[in-house]
């Protein structure tokens, strides 16, 4: 079931870069992509259980800060070791200025 | 006493359940706080910083094996492959390691491709050396969970002294190879080597050896040791500069702590050292923020120095140190070094009194 929640404005999050969001006891990633497009992930690497929210964005990849590991963010496709599991990805709208995650 | 302690080590021992069941593995380490904005400015990557040093890197090598086999033969060849072997089997370790996190390059197949060739000629199977380094970043010196401890309480000295020029890695490098080629990991190995991940392992020891059968086979019917000087001889007369660096790191400090601060050194180098290096000299930066690439390490080293003790001023000042520490640590294992923050500095983090650094039996802490 859709559950639309607003994460943050648009202009949070600056291109290329990615912030923290917690709804509900539960960590996303917020991440604004070199072209404006807006994703969310969630906020754990698959590894370790890292905070991506730390790690650097470059392109359609965020990094992990802890071992270097690699998503696409906007498929959530682990792209290789020590990154074997993908991470799950969220459905997001911009309305009005504020970026909308679908945490359903 | 001391052998007792040593097998705690291994990451088979019960040291390995006890640090995760007393939060010890995959802890909450201390990180000084780096606006993100900076910490972006640092992690970014550029490609032409490396490609510049690998560059003359690679050039310096065939350079010198060039010469070194124009002269083959006479007494002058000698120092040109001096420096090869100390460029081939010393200093591929900094670019195995730095190309290993992905950091060198912005181009993510360089930092492949280097990692590969790397690993090739410091004898370190990519794979699970990648995995090994991994739990390396994790649990930084818990006993029982770091695989890459070299120098341990009480230090195995002969076989430390006799790594200066290879004589235990390397002979560990080819039984590990032969291991790996008949489908097989060792205990340790895996215990951090996925399984999807294992095909690789026994794949790239079959082409390693193969490489070296074809050095070998080729010395013995040129009857000449060429071949093994050019590939995988530079390993074992080439190594002790890789050691000498890398004891730096963390021998004599604090284990099962929870702080770089308390394991890990900043040691001063010069340009040349630095370049050979890839500023991993910058240690504590580096295991505090392994995002940052080699060439950014000199300025995250300013940004974090305030919550660090004074980075040594040199190598000399570091064994200094590091010797009579590690000869204390012969006879009295829960010795370690603890240097003093500079004033105003964040206080070590030690959530309990088991990350003091003496490291004490975590299994015993466990059933007690």
């Amino acid at each position: 079931m859709d559950q639309w929640i607003a994460a943050c404005a648009a202009d949070d999050v600056d291109p290329e870069d990615v912030i923290p969001f917690e709804y509900d006891g539960k960590d996303y990633a917020i991440y604004r992509s070199p072209s404006d497009g807006y994703y969310a992930t969630d906020g754990h690497c698959t590894h370790e259980q890292t905070l991506l929210c730390d790690g650097l964005v470059i392109g359609s990849v965020i990094e992990c800060p802890k071992h270097n590991g690699r998503f696409d963010y906007t498929s959530g496709r682990a792209l290789g070791a020590p990154v074997l599991v993908d991470v799950r990805t969220y459905p997001v709208k911009l309305e009005d200025g504020t970026v909308y995650i679908d945490v359903g | 006493m001391g052998r007792d302690r040593l097998a705690r080590y291994g990451l088979t021992s019960p040291e390995n359940d006890a640090a995760v069941e007393l939060g010890l593995a995959g802890g909450a380490w201390f990180r000084s706080a780096i606006p993100r904005k900076r910490m972006k400015e640092l992690m970014r990557r550029a490609d032409y910083p490396a490609v510049r040093d690998t560059a003359i890197w690679f050039g310096l090598i065939f350079g010198l094996a060039g010469l070194g086999i124009a002269f083959w033969g006479t007494w002058w060849a000698v120092p040109f492959f001096a420096a090869y072997g100390v460029l081939y089997g010393s200093t591929s370790d900094s670019r195995w390691h730095e190309s290993g996190h992905g950091t060198a390059f912005k181009t993510r197949w360089m930092d492949q491709g280097l990692y590969q060739i790397a690993s090739f000629m410091i004898m370190r199977d990519p794979t699970t050396w990648r995995w090994s380094h991994t739990r390396h970043h994790t649990d930084t010196l818990i006993v029982g969970r770091d695989p890459e401890i070299a120098v341990m309480r009480p230090a195995r000295l002969v076989k430390l002294l006799a790594n200066l020029v290879g004589l235990v890695d390397v002979p560990l490098a080819f039984r590990l190879m032969f291991l790996h080629a008949s489908g097989r990991l060792t205990a340790d190995e895996a215990d951090y080597v996925p399984e999807s991940e294992r095909y690789k392992v026994y794949r790239t020891a079959r082409i390693d050896l193969a490489i070296y059968a074809t050095a070998i086979g080729l010395a013995i019917g040129l009857r000449t040791w060429l071949p093994v000087v050019l590939i995988g001889g530079p390993r074992l007369y080439g190594a002790f500069l890789f050691n000498l660096y890398g004891f730096t790191q963390h021998a004599g400090m604090g284990e099962n702590v929870l702080d770089h601060r308390l394991n890990t050194r900043t040691v001063k180098m010069c340009l040349v050292n630095r370049f050979l290096y890839w500023n991993m000299n910058y240690h504590v930066e580096h295991h505090m923020f392994p995002m940052v690439p080699y060439y950014r390490l000199p300025e995250l080293h300013e940004e974090v120095k305030h919550d660090c003790a004074p980075a040594y001023p040199s190598m000399w000042a570091a064994y200094k140190e590091i010797v009579p520490a590690v000869l204390r640590q012969m006879r009295d294992q829960e010795y370690y070094i603890r240097r003093e923050l500079v004033p105003g500095a964040a206080p070590y983090n030690e959530p309990m009194p088991l990350t003091d650094g003496r490291a004490l039996p975590l299994a015993g802490a466990v059933a007690a």
